[in-house]
């Protein structure tokens, strides 16, 4: 005797809107527990997908070198931050263009700076670096001409600038080739950025570029913030890596006191660590749904109790042992799979609702986590519903019947 | 009499079926052989306490003896396993139970259709066999209402449509006017006797000795034993 699978649906499907209340509360665990895995994952990928795009807009093949001795040898974001032991110059960068492997070197100073025009001024990020940098960084110049290409130790008075300084300062004027004060010195206009360039830490619409040397001028430095150095291709960055190293250690009279970090090896550090926080997380939201699960064990056997004088009827009409286990065991299913359907719903329109209030965030749940938890969904239905099936298999048709 | 076996529908042979009640051991049917043949109609009355539900929950399958054999249909059923029994209460076996139990969120209809369901009988042939039943039953107008929008009358007829529904040879009816008024009672009485003039075998329980003298056999039970076993021609109102 075999049941159809429509009947099947159809009787699980009036035995849960029998008992309303019950059934809703059971999809809200349900849903809650899957909703909660979609929306956190989808939120731990997206700050991965954050980090990692914004350290793949720094350019590629990097290698990035700054002051200062990370304690282990290996990449510690933090000592980026570092304060500076020993001072990186101009002549460190320009030692390292003498590799064949080693494409482009821009050395870069950051500071803070007033500019002025007439009357109107403000506090801008000045950035000091040479014509490489525009390759290096993949920026792009919406008008004019970046750094021109010349000695790294002339302080020649020329600025690019970003775009939303040139609305500020020049308004509808026409800003290019007309000057401007950078602290106590005035500057040349000679190009403008667009807006594409946004990488970690800097908003290139919000920033002065100016030659290296003349910020130094400004700042009152012979030091560099950092070096970038491209290598010729990604086999070459493990060679550039090391050439840097060796290069710089030989200049500092064999004092490792720089760190050298590859692109790549930041960001699969941050890769790593975001990676941890959305399994860490993941498994935190797996531990709902387990409850879930007991809870759709509990409101079973209730249901199996409850319905034992129905599960004596069926016995008396004629229903097996393994028909009456098939009816229990889909109407779990059936309300685990309705639940983590509500719940995935629920999950993606969180994940959306992210990704509207915060655009930079690619908050997109993995669909290797939608299939899981869809399937954890159906298998924990099956699982905490067979020990109920199991006892209303056994009841007794008699004694099944005469309980009310 | 041996030869007569073979027609037998019906063959019980010295059942026993004992409770453990604490320490106490009742004898709910104590030593009771029966053969029944094919298409009588069976009264069996007795005082409450004496067997009567527990030897017709045998008959069903709904309950196990502790000792004997039971034919039916020249099948020894006490032999078989959960899965064929459950088989055979679907196919050769109807029964309708005092309290009606109907499934209160199905309607009268989809009560009838359940035993077809757990038969895997095909959708349409299922409407073919439901309509004819309800409208045979005279509740053909309530298909589509629930167990709580019928009178009790209409409910043990929504009951008796789905015991015979299958078709089966023999119907068991525990007591099933126990629950409902005068009329009514004798409505679901007349729509049981024309069964049997269909040709079904009826083994009813009652404690209406009027109901009960209509059958052609009436068995009077006692202390778990069948005390009186009454024969008459015909059946009707007496
Ligand atoms: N499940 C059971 N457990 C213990 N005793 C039972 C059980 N079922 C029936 N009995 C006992 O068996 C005897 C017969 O019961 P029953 O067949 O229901 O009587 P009747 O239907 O004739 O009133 C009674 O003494 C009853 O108490
Ligand atoms: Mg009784």
């Amino acid at each position: 005797m075999a049941l159809h699978s429509l009947d099947i649906a159809r009787f699980s499907w009036r035995a849960l809107s029998g008992y309303p209340a019950r059934t809703l509360l059971m999809l809200l665990a349900m849903a809650i527990g899957v909703g909660s895995v979609v929306v956190l994952t989808a939120l731990g990928e997206g700050a991965r997908g954050y980090v990692t795009g914004e350290f793949a807009s720094l350019g590629t093949n990097l290698v990035i070198v700054f002051p200062g001795r990370s304690e282990t040898g290996g990449v510690n974001p933090g000592a980026m931050f570092n304060e500076t032991p020993r001072d990186l110059t101009i002549d460190d960068a320009l030692s390292l263009t003498r590799s064949a492997r080693v494409r482009r070197v821009a050395p870069l100073n950051v500071g803070s700076v007033t500019v002025s025009r007439g009357p109107r001024s403000r506090d801008v990020v000045m950035l000091g670096s040479t014509a490489e940098m525009l390759e290096i960084r993949r920026w792009e110049v919406r008008q004019g001409n970046f750094l021109p290409t010349m000695d790294i130790d002339r302080p020649m008075p020329v600025a690019v600038i970003g775009s939303k300084i040139r609305d500020e300062l020049f308004g509808p004027e026409r800003a290019l080739g007309e000057w401007l004060r950078v602290g106590d010195r005035r500057f040349r206009v000679i190009g403008i950025m667009g807006s594409e360039g946004r990488s970690i830490g800097v908003d290139v619409e919000e920033s002065i570029i100016i030659p290296v040397a003349a910020a130094q001028q400004l700042l009152n430095t012979q030091s560099l913030f950092r070096i970038l150095v491209e290598a010729r291709s990604h086999e070459d960055i493990a060679y550039v890596r090391q050439f840097a190293e060796n290069t710089i250690q030989a200049r500092h009279q064999g004092e490792k006191d720089v760190t050298v970090v590859t692109q790549d090896a930041v960001l699969s550090t941050f890769d790593d660590i975001l990676g941890a926080l959305t399994l860490a997380v993941t498994g935190i939201a797996a531990v709902s749904l387990a409850v879930a699960g007991i809870l759709i064990m509990n409101v079973m056997l209730v249901a199996v109790s409850e319905r034992t004088a129905e599960i004596g009827l069926l016995k008396a009409l004629g229903a097996t042992p393994g028909q009456i286990q098939l009816l229990i065991v889909a109407e779990a299913s059936l309300l685990s799979i309705l639940g983590a359907l509500i719940g995935l719903a629920l999950g993606l329109a969180g994940a959306m609702g992210i990704r509207s209030a915060l655009p930079d965030l690619p908050a997109f749940a993995p669909s290797w986590v939608i299939l899981l938890v869809l399937f954890t969904a159906l298998i924990t239905g099956l699982l905490f519903s067979l020990l109920p099936a199991r006892n209303a298999a056994a009841l007794e048709p008699v004694s099944a019947l005469a309980r009310r | 009499m041996r030869e007569l076996a073979t027609t037998a529908m019906i063959e019980l042979s010295h059942i026993d079926r004992h409770f453990q009640v604490g320490d106490q051991l009742v004898k709910a049917l104590d030593d009771v052989s029966l053969h029944i043949d094919r298409g009588e109609y069976i009264s069996i009355m007795g005082p409450s306490g004496s067997g009567k539900s527990t030897l017709l929950n045998l008959l069903g399958l709904l309950d196990q003896p502790t000792a004997g054999t039971y034919f039916l249909d020249e099948v020894d059923v006490t032999s078989l396993d959960d899965g064929q029994q459950a088989h055979l209460r679907n196919k050769a076996i109807g029964f309708v139970f005092q309290m009606f139990h109907l499934v209160p969120r199905l309607t009268a209809a989809e009560n009838v259709e359940l035993p077809l369901v757990l038969a895997g009988v095909p959708v349409e042939e299922r409407k073919r066999l439901i309509e004819p039943s309800l409208e045979a039953l005279g509740i053909a107008e309530r298909a589509h209402h629930k167990p709580d929008q019928l009178s009790g009358g209409q409910r043990q007829r929504v009951a008796i449509a789905r015991a015979t529904v299958m078709q089966p040879g023999v119907l068991l009816a525990d007591e099933p006017t126990g629950n409902l008024d005068h009329k009514s009672g004798e409505d679901v009485i007349a729509i049981l006797e024309g069964l049997v003039d269909q040709g079904i075998t009826l083994i009813m329980v009652t404690h209406d000795m009027d109901m009960g003298r209509r059958a052609t056999r009436q068995l009077r039970m006692m202390d778990g034993r069948l005390d009186q076993d009454l024969r008459t021609s015909n059946h009707g109102p007496s």
